[in-house]
């Protein structure tokens, strides 16, 4: 019970905070739903209503902490289709029917859906959608309003709606052009003004504002009608009352027909995917680190879209931008969802006279800036970075998307990508063989209790959702380690999630570490570039792996020198008593002090030969020490016993240290000098540090855990731990 | 558990590469066990290949190896199964094939015929040699399953005749155990609960289960539990792969039926897969 007494005092007090987030929001949503709902050609009103009834319903019945559900950018082109093709009564019932079928993917935990996608084909997706909605409104920023058959006819036109608008005579039209360059050099140049007067109000709002006050300013001041073209200004927007009396007519009528159920199929796939992209955006800027439950958001937005398709409104779905700014205003709770649809609600109660005078290139310039920011070079550019097969999914994406429609653009996306993947591996069986093989393995290692996790095989855009099922179950404030040493192909996709929920765990405390890609071959320098495992490595790298480049990072961080490539001379290791029965192939990844004190390295060894042989790869820690000290290996207790046995050694008691006996195994040949050597303070380090395997060969210690490649905090540990034990014996 | 659990060893030898390994392996394995070796092999009787495999098996001689030659005509699956069922035959070794040009291996349609068949234990070997390689990690199922008791006190039986050092005891626990799905932060704080509690559950059966096993066969052996969570039969390979086991015993399955092929779970996930050498106790 007291829980819920302070649950609800932190909700008290946080509520101001909550209702000032709200209502920055609403004034971008303002402008926003406008905006998208104009450009989809539905009632500019149509934006709100999905706004105020997102707002309410999923902040009573949603999952996730600080987003804002509203109209979305995404769905400007499937609704556009879907009312030119269906009219807009029909359209009401195709948003109904998605409302529906997105509540039941919730249901059916399909949260995952957006993983089947490959990152490259949902980027070329979101640039189609972004061209739509810049190529059409583009015309209408410069007041120049056209009629197309084709989506890229409007972006060919826009040189010319250019030319036009610098020869325009009527002057009702170059005012309207001039509002809506002005429009865009405001979306534009606002987030480099850095003033705290000027940010408080967002910049779509600022366009409102100046509009309204420009026309306000020709009727009381200068007593004339307003100078931009009535054909360009905002019309429709009916008095509240008139929203609630006038309820839209849903029309069912072409429920049978195939062009009724492409667009809900459309609308529901877009709509889902920029709502668990967007979520899951959301999910990592949350100051208290929250996890979204994601199928009761899905199953909240399909019922607010269900109440908005019946109340004369468009999909409703999870807005990033606008959750970003919520964040930004510290919103610590989904009241401030709520708020922001009560604020929309209050403006319209209150300025719908008001906002009729608004231009509509205005408002127009507000849907080209964010369509810009869709489709702009710097993605292009981004992904061309990470690889150049990259660039061909996200253009063939890019243009069946714009050509054919969205869904088959976005299928396209798939099998482009999938062939790609079976060119670059020249071999089609690696997929078709293992892909319905759950090749994902998940357990907590008994020491230090860091979740290990190997996938075999192959991981990409097919087969991640099982990877992501192991992740999602480990809280974010333990250490994960992921293994792909058994693992031949690895696609970008899958590396740019790692990376998101590499950066989740960081900032929540835990550790996520990366091992076994240093063998894979990968074409570009990006981190997310896709890698492929090379039957014969490579003896130059074309690039260091996340690992490698956060060892180079420790070396500037400890003063070390640190040295990526492979070498054979490894004769140091020679007499080490572990390699007697093993051959060194090569060491690489090396970390050493100045003075080579201190070595740290991955190594590559084999047991046994030709059938039997067993290739290795772990992490260790070589310290030279300048003087003699006895031969001796420790370890714990049972570890490699039998081994040793063999060699005629055996367990050498230290007296007065009963645990130290217990918990340790101790062997060497000259047990009286061993005796001697292991005095109160070196048992005493031994005894309150972690468990190592450790050797010494006379001169030097050689100092390893697990028969695996350790992760970068486990370096650090490894290299703490060599540092103190060389100051204890010497 | 009696006291000798394998007492016929068979194994079926056709004219391949592998042969020499293949014998060697089962006269090194019979000596060890204590057994009688059955060598099967699907064909004519003739002085010429007897020959042939007596001089093979000559360097078991001296050490007073038992071996009887069986020579049958018929299908491979049929003769295999219905001598080692005429020579009461407990344990039927089986060699593996390598995918090739990769260190992969997999059960051949013949062998996996006769793995899903056979009424005995079997060994599948995926690198037989001639030399002995020691067999250092043996890696053993602990699922809840009636028949896992004998498995384990088999497995333990088996590590230390072959003087394994090491025997990890993997219990598989699947999602549908869990029964929370993991959503937000409170059903994931509650599956970490679920599971702590499925794990020191696992744990205290297994180790129940070892305290019954007779201590000459558990003394010198260090014995590890580790539960896992992944898809039954699969994951177990697949750990076993990672932790370098030499051999990974298994239950035998329940039922085989035309579903099971179909969507392959617990030991056919295995036999298209091969980590290292399975034993399969019936």
């Amino acid at each position: 019970m007291s829980q819920n007494k302070s649950s609800i005092s932190t909700f008290v007090k946080t509520l101001p905070k909550n209702i000032f987030a709200g209502f920055v929001v609403s004034l971008i949503a303002l402008p926003l739903g406008l905006g998208l709902a104009m450009a989809s050609e539905a009632p500019p009103i149509a934006g709100i209503i999905a706004a105020v009834v997102g707002g309410v319903v999923v902040s009573i019945f949603g999952g996730s902490h600080v987003t804002i559900a509203g109209p979305g950018n995404g769905l400007v082109g499937v609704l556009l289709v879907a009312i030119t093709t269906l009219g807009l009564e029909s359209t009401y019932a195709a948003v109904i029917c998605s409302g529906i079928l997105l509540a039941v993917l919730g249901f059916l935990r399909m949260g995952k859906l957006a993983d089947f996608f490959p990152s490259s084909a949902i980027q070329g997706m979101l640039a189609a959608i972004g061209l739509i909605i810049l190529g059409k409104q583009f015309h209408i920023m410069l007041a120049h309003k056209i009629k197309r058959e084709d989506t890229i006819d409007y972006l060919l036109e826009i040189p010319y709606t250019i030319n036009d608008a610098v020869h325009y005579n009527n002057e009702g039209l170059i005012f309207a052009a001039i509002a809506g360059v002005l429009s865009l050099a405001i979306m534009m140049f606002y987030p480099k003004i850095r003033n705290k007067y000027l940010q408080l109000i967002p910049a779509p709002m600022w366009i409102v504002i100046l509009s309204v006050a420009f026309s306000y300013y020709f009727e009381l001041v200068e007593h004339e009608a307003n100078p931009i073209d009535q054909l360009y200004m905002i019309s429709g927007i009916p008095e509240f009352n008139d929203i609630i009396a006038q309820l839209p007519s849903v029309d069912f009528s072409k429920i049978g027909s195939f062009s009724f159920w492409s667009s809900v199929l459309a609308l529901t796939l877009i709509a889902s995917i920029e709502s668990l992209l967007s979520i899951k955006a959301v999910d990592k800027l949350d100051p208290e680190k929250r996890r979204s439950n994601v199928n009761l958001d899905l199953k909240a937005l399909g019922l607010a879209t269900i109440g908005s398709g019946f109340l004369g409104g468009l999909n409703v779905v999870t807005v990033i931008a606008r959750s970003s700014v919520n964040v930004n205003n510290s919103a610590t709770n989904r009241s401030s969802n709520f708020f922001h649809a009560t604020f929309l609600v209050i403006f319209i109660v209150l300025f719908s006279t008001q906002l009729t005078r608004i231009p509509l290139p205005a408002l127009m310039a507000i849907l080209v800036f964010t369509g810009y920011k869709l489709a702009s070079p710097k993605t292009i550019r981004n992904i061309f970075s990470i690889g150049k097969e990259q660039l061909i999914i996200f253009f063939v994406t890019l243009f069946v998307t714009l050509k054919v429609g969205l869904i088959t653009g976005i299928l396209s996306g798939v099998i482009t990508t999938f062939i790609i993947h079976v060119l670059i591996n020249r071999s089609s069986s690696l997929f078709l063989r293992n892909v319905l093989k759950p090749n994902v393995l998940m357990y907590q290692e008994e020491q230090g209790r860091n979740y290990y996790i190997s996938v075999k095989h192959f991981c990409s855009f097919l087969n991640f959702y099982r990877l992501k099922q192991k992740l999602e179950v480990i809280p974010e404030n333990q250490d994960v380690i992921i293994d792909f040493s058994l693992c031949e192909f690895v696609d970008n996709t899958v590396m740019e999630n790692l990376n998101n929920y590499r950066n989740l765990f960081i900032k929540r405390g835990g550790h996520f570490d990366v091992v076994g890609l240093d063998l894979h071959d990968a074409d570009s320098k990006h981190p997310f570039a896709l890698r492929r495992l090379l039957p014969v490595p490579n003896i130059v790298k074309s690039s260091l792996t996340k690992r490698q480049n956060n060892m180079q990072e420790i070396a500037t961080d400890y003063a070390l020198i640190y040295q990526s490539k492979k070498e054979k001379t490894t004769h140091f290791l020679d007499a080490f008593h572990f390699f007697r029965t093993k051959s060194t192939h090569h060491i690489y990844n090396q970390l050493l002090t100045k003075n080579e004190v201190l070595k740290i390295f991955d190594i590559e060894f084999s047991e046994g030969e030709f059938i039997a042989k067993e290739t290795v790869r772990t992490t260790m820690l070589y310290v030279a020490l300048g003087k003699r000290i006895p031969e001796f290996t420790l370890d714990r207790e049972g570890f490699l016993e039998k081994v040793y046995a063999f060699a005629g050694f055996k367990d050498i008691p230290i007296q007065e240290h009963s645990d130290f006996n217990r918990r340790f195994y101790l062997l060497g040949e000259d047990e009286d000098a061993i005796k001697t050597f292991f005095n109160d303070d070196i048992i005493h380090f031994f005894e309150s540090n972690p468990y190592y395997h450790i050797e010494s060969n006379g001169n030097a210690l050689l100092v390893f855990s697990k028969e695996r490649l350790a992760s970068t905090k486990e370096i650090k540990t490894l290299f703490d731990f060599g540092k103190r034990l060389k100051n204890v014996i010497s | 558990m009696s006291t000798k659990p394998f007492n016929a060893i068979g194994i079926g030898v056709t004219f391949s590469p592998n042969l020499k390994a293949n014998i060697y392996e089962a006269a090194r394995l019979s000596l060890m066990f204590n057994s009688r070796l059955i060598l099967i092999h699907v064909g004519e009787k003739s002085s010429d290949k007897e020959a042939k495999f007596q001089s093979i098996l000559e360097s078991f001689t001296s050490d007073d190896l038992d071996v009887e030659l069986v020579f049958k005509l018929g299908k491979t699956v049929d003769v295999i199964l219905s001598a080692s069922k005429e020579k009461s035959i407990d344990l039927l070794i089986l060699g593996a094939l390598q995918r090739e040009n990769f260190l992969k291996y997999y059960v051949g349609s013949i062998a996996r015929k006769i793995t899903r068949r056979a009424e005995c234990s079997v060994l599948l070997l995926v690198k037989p040699s001639e030399e002995r390689v020691q067999c250092e990690h043996v890696v053993v199922n602990g699922l809840k399953d009636p028949k896992t008791e004998q498995t384990i006190s088999l497995a333990f039986y088996v590590a230390h005749t072959l003087g394994a050092d090491k025997v990890t005891v993997v219990e598989e626990i699947t999602e549908e155990e869990l029964a929370i799905k993991v959503e937000d932060d409170k059903s994931l704080r509650m599956a970490n609960i679920a599971k702590e509690r499925i794990r020191l559950r696992e744990n205290s059966r297994v180790k129940r289960i070892i305290e019954n096993i007779p201590r000459t066969y558990t003394n010198d052996i260090a014995i590890k539990s580790q539960p896992i969570f992944g898809q039954k039969g699969y994951s177990i390979g697949h750990y076993a792969q990672i932790a370098r086991a030499d051999l990974l015993v298994m239950n035998a399955p329940s039922k085989m039926t035309f579903w099971d092929r179909l969507f392959p779970h617990d030991i056919e996930h295995i036999l298209t897969e091969l980590p290292t050498d399975v034993l399969i106790i019936q």
